[in-house]
């Protein structure tokens, strides 16, 4: 081996590229993600998603259930945001069916998925800032989810899988006294967001860390097929809960927020504001809550018609979208299909990366906030 | 139970008539008794003699036996699910004259008879199409083999060879301006000979709309990829590739993207099985995939299928 003779310039550094692999038991992949990072020194020139680690075939599983079983099933795959899978399910074998839902369970449905938001949401708050390294913020958001999941306990016995929707309607009403936890829960909520603002939003290390990282103009994020606030961060203004409405949300009012540059910090940004957004609708879903029932008519066995459907709500990570099809014969579906939002974001992945640190491909990686459950199904 | 499990694991080896005796039916407990009783005393001979050796012998005796057991395990695969069920239902009927009971399982195998096709029903008379789908019934009418409306989905069906011109005007028309690609997915339909439905999910984040495309490929079929289109779809596709098998053509990453790049198969086909490979055949998925479905092709009647166990 000849050594080279030893360099004098210091711009100039000869580096070859590297390729290491980042995952898939790294804490801040948020799960069995691996990233195949190709390195110029510290820049990062290409990354490729390596997934599938935890793929258990949900699809096909549940084209061997029954309609209503599988339910239960979705509760599995964003496992942090088990309510709004749910949701998402049973609208779409409701939209297959045709069944009117009662105006009581629309309304409380709104409320779980929203409560279930700001629970996905103190978790990606969470994990993001402490990727980034500020503890603390882990440690208060987790205090508050765990409020959250304390009322989903009071309503449906889970703390994480909650199994709470069925077509038609809802299987349990909320106990008595409950609305006015939430309601106290919110009081509380709004004042822990400005708690987390202060240790955030204006700090320099954050700001440095988070400003125009991952950028992303509205063109690429719409062709790249990102959804939920990693597409409104470019200003995209897509939010299925106004674009089409399900459960109660035309009722209510709130803001979409958008942000303009595109970058981590905006799409921080946006988050912090949809927990406030969700606070406001939680709170107008409570004042209007109508009486009556919570279980629709729906014939005991589910067998729909033949015919296909698509339907898709806004998940904390964006648009969830179930493909249903029903040959009409049997009592399970013929084809069931998740359009998981977290898979086409981590899609976006590889071109956010690009040009950045490897520090930042944490921080990116946070952002888009994943749960792997999702993505692998 | 270990007892019975052992002649099992052996049995299939020796007795390849044994796999067809629980056809035979009638008579399922003597045989099984008489079975049972010689390989108690058989299986043990070995066994001890297999565990005493090792110190002593490297295990000649051992490895031709492992070596059989291998070479059948093809045959013995399909034997080995049936196995530990025939000593446990006779164990179990012994005492009832339960032997009827595993019988009346077979019964739901009939009902599910595979459907032909989605039904894809046509919009009701009179109906506007959206603008978006006339556009395209005006500027490639040839291009449309069918339109459908469901429970307010639009659905364009569309011929393989016109997929690309159809995306392309949808993608930019005026009345159209689908941007989004939401979801690429696929539906397989076995029996039809363009066994494959594969489906595009649009939408437009401009005028908030959305359509579904769909075209009818068979297994070979070679079809465009869209990536050129919406980069969205790039891992859809590999998905698509992955799951159902489907030729896309011209994608510049086709890999797999959730099963391991060296697995066989694919297991969103309908005539994929649902529970997973034994770990003794998951080195070969090809063989098991084979094996697994021979018996299906001869009729005989095998443990419950994956429909029947979960009711």
């Amino acid at each position: 081996m000849t050594v080279p003779a030893p360099r004098v310039s210091t711009t100039q550094f000869d580096t070859n590229e590297l390729v290491i692999n980042m995952g898939p038991q790294h804490p801040s992949t948020h799960g069995v993600l691996r990233v195949v990072l190709r390195l110029d020194g510290e820049r990062v020139l290409d990354a490729d998603c390596v997934i599938g680690y935890i793929h258990r075939g949900v699809e096909k599983l549940c084209e061997n259930r029954d309609w209503t079983h599988i339910v239960l099933l979705t509760d599995r795959m964003d496992y942090v945001a088990a309510a709004t899978n749910n949701l998402g399910y049973v609208e779409a074998v409701e939209k297959l069916m045709q069944i009117e839902v009662p105006r009581r369970a629309r309304y409380l449905r709104t409320v779980l998925a929203e409560l279930q938001r700001i629970a996905s949401h103190c978790l990606w708050l969470g994990t993001h800032a402490m990727d980034i390294g500020a503890m603390t913020v882990l440690l208060y958001a987790f205090r508050e989810r765990e409020l959250v999941l304390d009322l989903f306990e009071e309503f449906c016995g889970a703390r994480l899988t909650y199994n709470s929707m069925r077509v038609g309607g809802l299987p349990l009403d909320v106990p008595p006294g409950w609305d006015r936890k939430v309601r106290s829960f919110c009081d509380l909520m709004e004042g822990k967001l400005d708690d987390y603002e202060t240790l955030l939003t204006n700090n320099r290390i954050w700001l440095k860390r988070t400003r125009d990282v991952g950028v992303i103009s509205a063109e690429e994020a719409i062709g790249l097929g990102l959804c939920g606030p990693p597409l409104r961060g470019s200003g995209v203004s897509r939010d299925l809960r106004k674009d089409e409405p399900n459960a109660a949300y035309e009722e209510f009012d709130f803001d979409i927020p958008l942000g303009t540059r595109g970058d981590t910090y905006d799409r921080y940004l946006i988050r912090m504001e949809e927990f406030r957004q969700s606070i406001r609708i939680v709170r107008q879903a409570l004042d209007g809550l109508p009486e009556g029932p919570i279980m629709g008519k729906v014939p005991r066995l589910l067998k729909p018609p033949a015919g296909e459907t698509y339907h898709a709500i806004e998940s904390p990570k964006g648009e969830l979208g179930y493909f249903l099809v029903s040959d009409g014969k049997s009592t399970n579906p013929y084809r069931f299909r998740v359009r998981p939002p977290s898979f086409c974001n981590l899609q976006g992945l590889k071109r956010l990366v690009r040009g950045h640190l490897v520090a930042d491909v944490v921080a990116l990686i946070g952002t888009i906030d994943i749960v792997l459950g999702e993505v692998d199904r | 139970m270990t007892d019975d499990t052992k002649p099992g694991a052996d049995a299939p080896g020796e007795a390849g008539g044994a796999v067809s005796e629980p056809a035979a039916g009638p008579a399922p407990d003597p045989p099984a008794a008489a079975d049972a009783a010689p390989p108690k005393a058989a299986p043990p001979k070995p066994e001890p003699a297999a565990a005493a050796r090792p110190k002593s012998e490297p295990a000649p005796p051992a490895k031709p036996a492992a070596a059989e057991a291998a070479r059948q395990a093809p045959t013995a695969a399909s034997a080995k699910p049936a196995a530990p069920e025939k000593p446990a239902k006779p164990a179990a009927a012994a005492k009832p004259a339960a032997a009827a009971k595993p019988r009346p399982k077979p019964k739901p195998k009939p009902p599910p008879e595979p459907p032909k096709g989605p039904p894809d029903p046509p919009p009701p008379e009179g109906m506007e199409s959206p603008a978006a789908v006339a556009a395209v019934q005006e500027a490639l009418p040839d291009a449309i083999e069918a339109l459908s409306y469901w429970v307010g989905d639009w659905t364009l069906i569309v011929r393989r060879e016109r997929l690309l011109d159809v995306l392309e005007l949808l993608k930019t028309h005026e009345a159209a301006a689908f941007d989004y690609c939401s979801d690429v997915t696929a539906t397989d339909w076995p029996p039809r000979e363009r066994r494959f439905d594969l489906i595009y999910c649009l939408y437009s984040t401009r005028l908030r709309h959305r359509v579904r495309v769909k075209v009818r490929v068979g297994e070979d079929d070679a079809v465009e990829s869209v990536t050129g289109l919406w980069p969205a779809a790039n891992w859809l596709e590999r998905e698509v590739f992955d799951q159902f098998g489907v030729n896309i053509v011209n994608h510049p990453d086709r890999r797999r993207i959730l099963m391991p790049d060296e697995w066989q198969g694919h297991p969103q086909r309908k005539d994929y099985p649902l529970e997973g490979p034994g770990e003794l055949l998951m080195e070969n998925p090809q063989d098991w995939l084979r094996v697994r479905n021979l018996p299906d092709e001869a009729g005989t009647d095998r443990e419950p299928g994956p429909d029947t166990e979960i009711e």
